[in-house]
């Protein structure tokens, strides 16, 4: 499919793809079985200039000549999660670590921090999960209790992408815990900032090449100029920013199946059975076909998805749960069929499908699991419906 | 800090075969590329840039389409870009083409060090650095695999040749010929991208380097190029496993041609 991108998109594209077959296919088996974060190939992103896509031109980035930053984004993540999800995925949390600034923070604020996050020289994180706040961001027990001039924080926060490789850290707390989420406010916090510490790094199944760390706070004192918005916000910053960073895991979602695709596909027309190759039996054509379809549909819905926002819509949650929804359970689908079409060289560590495969599931849970997602999309629909009737 | 690099447009690849009955190149359907050993040049330059300051200017003599390989080391940080074209530069050979470029320096002025790949992949001869050096009366250092030290008076670098290194001093200016062991060539950037399609791109002719015709092109190569073959391969080596006294028998039988026992 043409999506009849500018140079200026292709030139990302260009990029990234270099980066990928340079510097990440080499290394992303030994990244992953490693549980290694990738300070290398980021420092090679940063000198390319791909950390300030997202990011307007007064700010350091350059934002505006890609027509807005979300298709720039969408692109630059789709491309490298071809080669290793994991990598993508530590590039990628840097603009969802930034976004709370960039969408609600003050002129002080983004004139503060956002440069650095341009530049790459800096990396950014968004924490908001906690052991008992997933899905529900209700249950933050974190607080951050005023105290003159400053802000005193305490409390855990868990599964946090980027976590102890980021310098900028945007946390959501309860300022108000009486209000529930009403109650919730977002923070700037900076690395280095006594009573903030790092907890345990995480093993996981997949995107093993990502840090995804504990932020502890114990008496972390940080100035109130630090809060993002108003107290009581901090819901609604965290809601723009997972609205206008969903496409961005879309994106993630439709590298890793993109790239699983041309495993299966280039394995299927070298693989000979039967005295014939394997991609001209009938049972695997059909697979392939489908898969194919099933990338190019979930892309097509991404691009229009990030093409919507970056045209200045207002509302675009549904359609951001929409591409994050499809293109995440794409992901799993066609990762998963690669596996087979690979057969036992598949299931292989040999082979960059397992991996693929166990990459791909983290699309459906982070950011919001994909039925939160569809949770979203009914009640955007259930509220059209109602308009209508009326 | 005033640096120019000299680059080549070259095929991309040692596949290139040749047309035995006319001599030449086959360069049908073989795209073409920078010629890699410039890019360390090119790496090398806008790394003592970053820290000196100044500009990198890249250079390249050919037909128009050798623009491309300008743009992209451009892409890559170049700061400026000349193009030497001129249908009278054509057919010439490695002493009309370094007289050519070292006009062209000189046309620039001020420049401090010429930097440029130890050879072109393409013709593989390794004269066209050194040949701008003696055109330029210039001193020059050859197959440089690090640069130790750089200034605006001196330049000490490391000359690696057969079996050592030679650690050699000079003034400037100076043309020294890079290895690829010198640096890792940066990617292109984003920013450098979007400028290499913007930058305007000087094309300086025979003219406008005030050369005469009998010093550029055909007419100024003095070098003819009889025949182009393909050497032959006389024989294969062969590749034997096993313990040493076995080896070893092996070897002395095959070099006094008996059968082996």
């Amino acid at each position: 499919m043409n999506y009849y991108l500018s140079e200026e998109l292709n030139d990302i594209k260009e990029i990234c793809a270099e980066i990928n077959e340079k510097y990440i296919i080499p290394v992303r088996a030994e990244l992953d079985e490693e549980n290694r974060f990738p300070r290398e190939i980021m420092k090679i992103m940063a000198e390319s200039d791909l950390f300030g896509i997202y990011i307007p031109e007064e700010f350091g980035g350059s934002a505006e000549v890609f027509g807005g930053g979300s298709v720039a984004l969408a692109v630059a993540t789709e491309e490298l999660s071809k080669a290793c999800g994991g990598v993508a995925v530590s590039y990628a949390a840097n603009a969802l670590g930034a976004m709370p600034i960039l969408i609600s923070g003050s002129e002080e604020q983004r004139k503060k921090y956002l440069p650095g996050l341009a530049s790459g020289e800096k990396f950014a994180a968004f924490a908001l999960t906690e052991s008992e706040a997933g899905s529900d961001a209700g249950g933050v027990k974190t607080k951050a209790v005023k105290d003159g001039d400053s802000y005193i924080l305490n409390g855990t926060k868990q599964w946090i992408t980027n976590g102890g490789e980021a310098q900028i850290y945007t946390v959501i707390a309860q300022t108000d815990p009486s209000r529930g989420t009403r109650g919730l406010s977002a923070f700037i916090v900076e690395e280095g900032t006594p009573g903030f510490s790092y907890g345990k790094k995480e093993d996981k199944m997949g995107i093993r090449a990502s840090s995804t760390m504990e932020l502890i706070f114990e008496d972390c004192r940080i100035p109130a100029l630090n809060l993002i918005a108003r107290e009581g916000h901090g819901f609604l910053v965290a809601m723009k920013t997972l609205n206008k960073s969903r496409p961005g895991v879309a994106a993630q979602a439709v590298g890793i199946a993109q790239g699983a695709l041309d495993e299966a596909a280039k394995y299927a027309s070298e693989r000979v059975q039967f005295g014939k190759r394997i991609d001209s039996f009938q049972g695997i054509q059909f697979m392939l076909a489908d898969m194919a379809t099933q990338v190019e549909a979930a892309r097509a819905l991404v691009f229009c998805t990030a093409r919507m926002i970056d045209s200045g819509e207002r509302k675009y949650e549904k359609e951001s749960a929409m591409a994050k929804v499809f293109a995440s359970d794409v992901a799993m689908k066609v990762t998963t069929d690669a596996v087979q079409i690979l057969g036992g060289y598949g299931y292989m560590k040999e082979y960059p499908v397992e991996k693929m495969m166990r990459d791909a599931k983290i699309t459906q849970i982070y950011e919001g699991t994909n039925q939160i997602q569809r949770s979203v999309i009914a009640s955007a629909l259930i509220k059209e419906t109602a308009a209508r009737g009326k | 800090m005033r640096i120019v690099v000299t680059v080549k447009q070259v095929p991309d690849t040692a596949e290139v075969r040749i047309d035995e009955e006319r001599g030449t190149l086959i360069r049908e359907g073989i795209p073409s590329i920078l010629n890699p050993f410039d890019e360390y040049a090119l790496e090398e330059a806008m790394r003592w840039r970053d820290e000196l300051g100044g500009t990198v200017t890249v250079m390249s003599m050919g037909p128009p389409q050798a623009e491309a390989v300008l743009r992209e080391a451009v892409s890559m940080g170049a700061d400026e870009a000349i193009l030497l074209s001129d249908r009278a530069f054509a057919g010439a050979d490695t002493w009309a083409t370094s007289h050519t470029l070292a006009k062209a320096v000189e046309k620039m002025g001020d420049v401090d060090i010429v930097m440029t790949g130890k050879q072109a992949i393409d013709g593989d001869t390794a004269q066209t650095g050194p040949s701008i050096a003696a055109s330029l009366d210039w001193p020059q250092i050859t197959f440089v695999g690090f640069v130790r030290e750089l200034n605006q008076d001196s330049i000490i670098a490391e000359r690696y040749v057969e079996g050592g290194c030679e650690v050699i001093r000079s003034s400037l200016p100076v043309l020294i010929t890079l290895l690829k062991d010198a640096n890792t060539p940066r990617l292109p950037s984003l920013r450098g991208k979007m400028k290499s399609r913007k930058i305007d791109i000087p094309v300086w002719g025979r003219e406008d380097l005030e050369l005469p015709e009998n010093e550029v092109g055909l007419d100024g190569s003095p070098t003819r190029v009889v025949k182009i073959t393909t050497p032959e391969i006389i024989s294969n080596g062969e590749m034997h496993h096993g313990e040493p006294e076995e080896l070893a028998k092996l070897l002395v039988d095959a070099l006094l041609g008996r059968e082996a026992e």
